[in-house]
């Protein structure tokens, strides 16, 4: 096992190429899911006081 | 006012009624095929017989770039569309993207510098390649920084859009840099005449991986594009409250939500 994460001797290149976009990705998809349920429920609370 | 922005959102209501059914699919389809790809780019692949296990990082790579120049073509034909139309969406879609094609052009960069360095035996060169590569990034926090710069939100979009567009340029000059110039850096070898030159062994990570970054795209997009929209109908129903019946509006302000301006 040790053997597979030694990456053949290009673990220092190989794991932080996928540790970076992995990071970025989930980063950047959580903030978008955020930003998308701010915005909804947001809305919802404006929407349900206008049909008062 | 009132009337025409009720016209302006006539069709991103049908967006938004879309975006809701189709998220949970592009979520899945997202999900599932990184699965895959991870799982055939870092187990069920063979190391390359020149560049041994570095060739896993062109699973990240070339997706990555791949989808930082898709992106910017989608940046910049939504841009000329809201431009020339003046199209409600095409706005939106634009802004949507251009934080996902900055992110991917990042991921890129990096990941290419990390694999140039045990191959090339450098992290970087100035050739033009990697050089319109690092302009193509620059273009995006061009572009960003744009969309933020004016008060008049409008305004900030449509300074956005002429850039760019003008920076559409640079997409074949990435492109076809590698059979221009001299370079370190290798040349095509699956969008090419002739049908691509890598073993299927390493074809099946990559296209699945690609595809998986495609899904993502088009996942974050759609997320927030749908995020703009709402945001941009909250704000005219705040505009109408306010106009209207200002003290209803007063309290409704300290009461509810406001919605989230980063990221």
């Amino acid at each position: 096992m040790s053997e597979y994460f030694a990456m053949g001797g290009y673990a220092a290149f190989i794991w932080p190429s996928y540790g970076v976009a992995a990071l970025l990705l989930v980063v950047l998809f959580l903030l978008s899911a955020r930003r998308l349920h701010a915005a909804e429920r947001a809305l919802d609370d404006k929407e349900m006081a206008e049909d008062e | 006012m009132s009337g025409s922005a009720f016209h302006r959102f006539a069709n991103p209501g049908r967006f938004l009624r879309l975006a809701s059914r189709i998220l949970p699919w592009l979520a899945a389809a997202t999900a599932l095929s990184f699965a895959v790809g991870l799982y055939f780019a870092l187990w069920a692949s063979p190391p390359d017989y020149q560049q041994k296990d570095t060739v896993r990082i062109m699973y990240v790579h070339v997706p990555a770039a791949w989808i930082a120049m898709f992106a910017y073509g989608w940046v910049g034909l939504c841009s000329a569309a809201a431009l020339i139309w003046r199209h409600p969406l095409a706005d939106v879609a634009a802004e949507a993207a251009s934080p996902i094609g900055a992110t991917f052009t990042f991921i890129a960069l990096v990941s290419g510098s990390l694999w140039g360095r045990p191959m090339w035996g450098t992290y970087w060169v100035w050739d033009a390649r990697l050089t319109s590569f690092l302009l193509l990034f620059f273009l995006y926090l061009g572009h960003l920084a744009l969309l933020n710069a004016f008060d008049d939100r409008q305004r900030g979009r449509r300074v956005a859009a002429v850039l760019a567009v003008v920076g559409m340029i640079d997409l074949p000059i990435i492109k076809f840099a590698v059979d221009w110039w001299n370079t370190l850096h290798q040349p095509a070898s699956v969008l090419k005449m002739g049908g691509p030159s890598i073993d299927a062994s390493m074809l099946r990570p990559l296209l699945i991986m690609a595809l998986a970054c495609q899904c993502y795209f088009f996942l974050t997009t759609v997320m927030r594009m749908r995020a703009l929209l709402l945001e941009a109908r909250q704000r005219t129903l705040a505009y109408r409250r306010n106009t209207t019946r200002p003290r209803a509006a007063a309290t409704m302000m300290t009461g509810g939500t406001t919605g989230g301006s980063g990221a």
